[in-house]
């Protein structure tokens, strides 16, 4: 017998074959499995490469970054950087008094830990913090940002507010105040005396049905006609009143979609327990309907926060409103501007609402713990 | 026992005291207004419908408009532009979003990794700043007109700051028989798709519905009208000395809003699709390919039928959410409902209160509508359970 041969012992081990590991079985298994596929693969590619290198080439390496307007002048097929840098405290602070700024950055501080302090679950005494920023913050935020006098805080007006701080000021007062609003209404809607569950339901629809550049217009043109002769408010303000209604429509739909989960067997565990309604849902309900609905709450908030752009159409000056104006500055009437405004608006839109869409998914998933596919 | 002790006479005592209020509160606020109307010289009623508008409106479809028109007619053409745009937005949305959302699930890594990031990217940045950002960053600055074209060329398609024009398609008298095989194309799909229910049902034999049907209402069509010999004229757009005459123009704001509507509430569709798709048991794709269906059958007719069950629900609300979302073109003046009516016509004749309730009763019976189809298609779609 020719050939054969005889080995003594274990072989060494051979790689896995090309097709089955790597690099290029896993291009194969995810990119290039089928004509179909391939075709798609191949074309969204080139898309991609049409489209990514010019975006971050004008978003990054061919950029302004520093220089002046005279910068942006020279290389106009870049984004035009320090024309936000110039602006940050418009864009800000708005035209809020230059010597009171630190009030601003005293609330912005403690909010940024704040919110820090509530995403941790295992902080002690979360309870306090939480009815810390429900409760004493907006107060504390009204008394600094408008001022007191017998505190020895001047006074700064409304019409000078803007720019970001507007717009947190604006959706974080409407979620506020929609939030009670909201649990009475859908508490409400789920009455079971008929006239209360019929208004309750009349006002959410009505809410829901119109658009909030509707709402807005109301709060403008309609407001001052409805009160008392003689008697105004500021316009911030009516905008406020009208976002938080707005707001609160949808919040009382999330928290009745909550009040719905809860299983039957706890309303009446409580009932035999002998607790009236109140306690029943403030001790019993509540609780854990609220608890299930913090996802929907901050995606309600999510879209509240976009939507406080609209208040340009009604002339108050928030971030993306800002912006708008300091475009058409003629010292700045370049062409990569427009572009770089917009870019600088939606970038901190972007991070702000994906960091909470994040939260919130992460909190749906913690709070779902069915069978998972 | 005391009266507030029975929670049945409690009921009645609070409802009684919450009507009491809100009609107190009604009250103050009409005698309010009343009182505020007449001391500001406001005039009330619906008169001012009939008086002549005198401005005029760039675009206004369907509706003859002189700027001699009434007031009445200028809150008919903004109707009519709010719900061409809701219309085709939430058409176009649906198609866009349904593709983007199967992409998300696509087994084609680059493929789901592209669709993850338009849906993170258009869904977190508020729409008000897309339709800002595509007309006044992306169309207002395109080239104009006499940047393009030299006097007296004949254009058939341009792209400019005056927007989207192209020829106009003018028909001859033949072009009846075209529309007429359309439209026996369409009926005889029908017809066929019946038939081949039926046969199905009775042998089990499958009949390919969907080519017969591309093949009765396109290319049916197709064949009779180069057999008349083309009977349609596109009748170009010419260049005049300052801008382009004739063809039509699909004005920059329409396209603005669209593109921004259409992109906008697309990722949100997207997401509810994935949902649908997710929520359906995976039990039944690996029964479908157990029982030897093709994979895209297996989508088509397994899992898409059971996944529109979890998606229409929320669909409905992406719907009213672009038809309320389409007010926000009074940002960039195209002439919708609101921009026209609740803009222009509140600023002239400072009729506050009708035009505002003329305005939501439009939006809120547009939900109404829209609301009760999708419910009706629910219904029709839903699990019918013993």
């Amino acid at each position: 017998m020719a050939g054969g041969r005889i080995y003594s012992g274990d072989l060494p081990d051979q790689p896995a074959p090309m097709a089955t590991e790597g690099p290029v079985a896993w291009l194969r298994d995810n990119m290039f499995n089928g004509v179909f596929n391939t075709v798609l693969t191949i074309l969204m590619g080139l898309l991609l490469l049409w489209m990514v290198p010019p975006a971050l080439n004008w978003l990054v390496f061919n950029a302004n970054w520093t220089g002046g307007a005279e910068a942006c002048r020279v290389n106009p097929d870049g984004a035009c950087w320090p024309f936000v840098s110039a602006r940050w405290e418009q864009f800000l602070y708005g035209f809020y008094e230059k010597s009171e700024y630190w009030r601003v950055n005293i609330l912005l501080a403690v909010l940024a830990v704040g919110i820090v302090l509530l995403v941790f679950e295992k902080m002690p005494g979360r309870k306090y913090i939480a009815f810390f920023m429900l409760f004493i913050y907006p107060i504390m935020a009204f008394i600094l940002l408008y001022g007191n006098e017998k505190l020895g805080l001047p006074i700064v007006d409304t019409p000078q507010w803007g720019g970001f701080m507007l717009t947190l000021v604006i959706a974080l007062s409407g979620i506020v105040a929609s939030l009670p609003l909201g649990i009475l209404l859908a508490l409400g809607r789920r009455s079971k005396m008929p006239i209360i569950s019929l208004l309750s339901t009349i006002f959410i629809e009505f809410w829901r049905g119109i658009p909030l550049v509707a709402v807005l217009f109301m709060a403008t043109i309609m407001f001052p006609l409805f009160l008392p002769p003689g008697m105004s408010f500021d316009q911030l303000l009516r905008a406020i009143i009208g976002v938080a209604l707005f707001a609160s429509a949808y919040m009382a739909e999330v928290v009745r979609g909550g009040l719905q989960a809860i299983p039957k067997g706890q309303y009446e565990g409580a009932m035999a327990l002998g607790l009236p309604y109140p306690k029943m849902m403030r001790l019993i309900v509540l609780p854990q309907a609220l608890k299930i609905v913090i996802p929907g709450i901050v995606n309600t908030f999510i879209g509240l926060f976009k939507d406080t752009t609209l208040v340009l159409i009604i002339a108050l000056f928030d971030l993306l409103g800002i912006v708008q104006a300091s475009i058409a500055d003629p010292n700045w009437s370049i062409r990569s501007v427009p572009y770089s405004g917009y870019a600088f608006v939606a970038i901190v839109f972007w991070i702000c609402c994906y960091a909470m869409a994040r939260y919130s998914r992460y909190m749906e998933a913690k709070l779902h713990t069915g069978h998972k596919r | 026992m005391a009266i507030w002790r029975d929670p049945d006479k409690r009921a009645v005592i609070y409802q009684v005291l919450v009507v009491a209020v809100l009609a107190w509160f009604v009250w103050s606020i009409i005698s309010n207004t009343a009182t505020n109307m007449e001391q500001r010289g406001l005039a009330s009623g619906f008169d001012f419908l009939s008086t002549g508008a005198g401005f005029g409106i760039i675009t206004t479809p369907f509706i003859p408009y002189t700027e001699e028109s009434s007031y009445f007619t200028v809150f008919l053409v903004g109707l009519v532009n709010t719900i061409i745009v809701a219309a085709v937005g939430c058409f176009l949305a649906l198609i866009l979003g349904f593709i983007i959302g199967v992409a998300r699930l696509s087994s084609n890594w680059l493929i789901q990794k592209v669709a993850t990031f338009y849906i993170e990217l258009f869904r977190n940045v508020p729409l008000l700043l897309q339709i800002l950002f595509w007309y006044s960053a992306v169309l207002k600055p395109l080239p104009g007109p006499r940047d393009l074209h030299e006097a007296g060329d004949k254009v058939f398609l341009s792209l400019n700051n005056r927007g989207l024009i192209f020829a106009e398609p003018i028909g001859q008298e033949a072009m009846s028989t075209v529309w007429w095989a359309l439209f026996a194309g369409i009926v005889l799909t029908f017809i066929v798709r019946a038939l081949a229910k039926v046969r199905q049902a009775k042998t089990g034999k499958q009949f390919p519905v969907f080519y017969a049907g591309l093949g009765l209402i396109i290319l049916m069509p197709l064949v009779v009208y180069f057999a008349l010999g083309r009977p349609m004229d596109f009748e170009p757009a010419e260049m005049s000395r300052f801008a382009l005459r004739g063809g039509v123009t699909i004005i920059p704001e329409f396209v603005a809003l669209l593109l921004a509507l259409v992109i906008y509430t697309a990722a949100f569709i997207a997401e509810i699709v994935r949902a649908g798709i997710q929520a359906v048991s995976h039990g039944q794709t690996e029964a479908a390919s157990a029982l030897g269906v093709k994979p895209n059958h297996r989508m088509r007719l397994v899992i898409v039928p059971q996944a529109m069950r979890v998606i229409v629900p929320p669909l409905t609300s992406q719907f009213l959410n672009l038809t309320k979302n389409s007010s926000l073109a009074t940002a960039i003046a195209y002439p919708d409902l609101f921009s026209v009516f609740a803009g222009t016509t509140l600023n002239q004749t400072g009729q506050a209160v009708e035009i505002m309730a003329m305005t939501l009763a439009v939006y809120l019976t547009l939900s109404l509508l829209t609301s009760g189809f999708m419910n009706w298609y629910n219904s029709r779609i839903a699990l019918v359970e013993r």
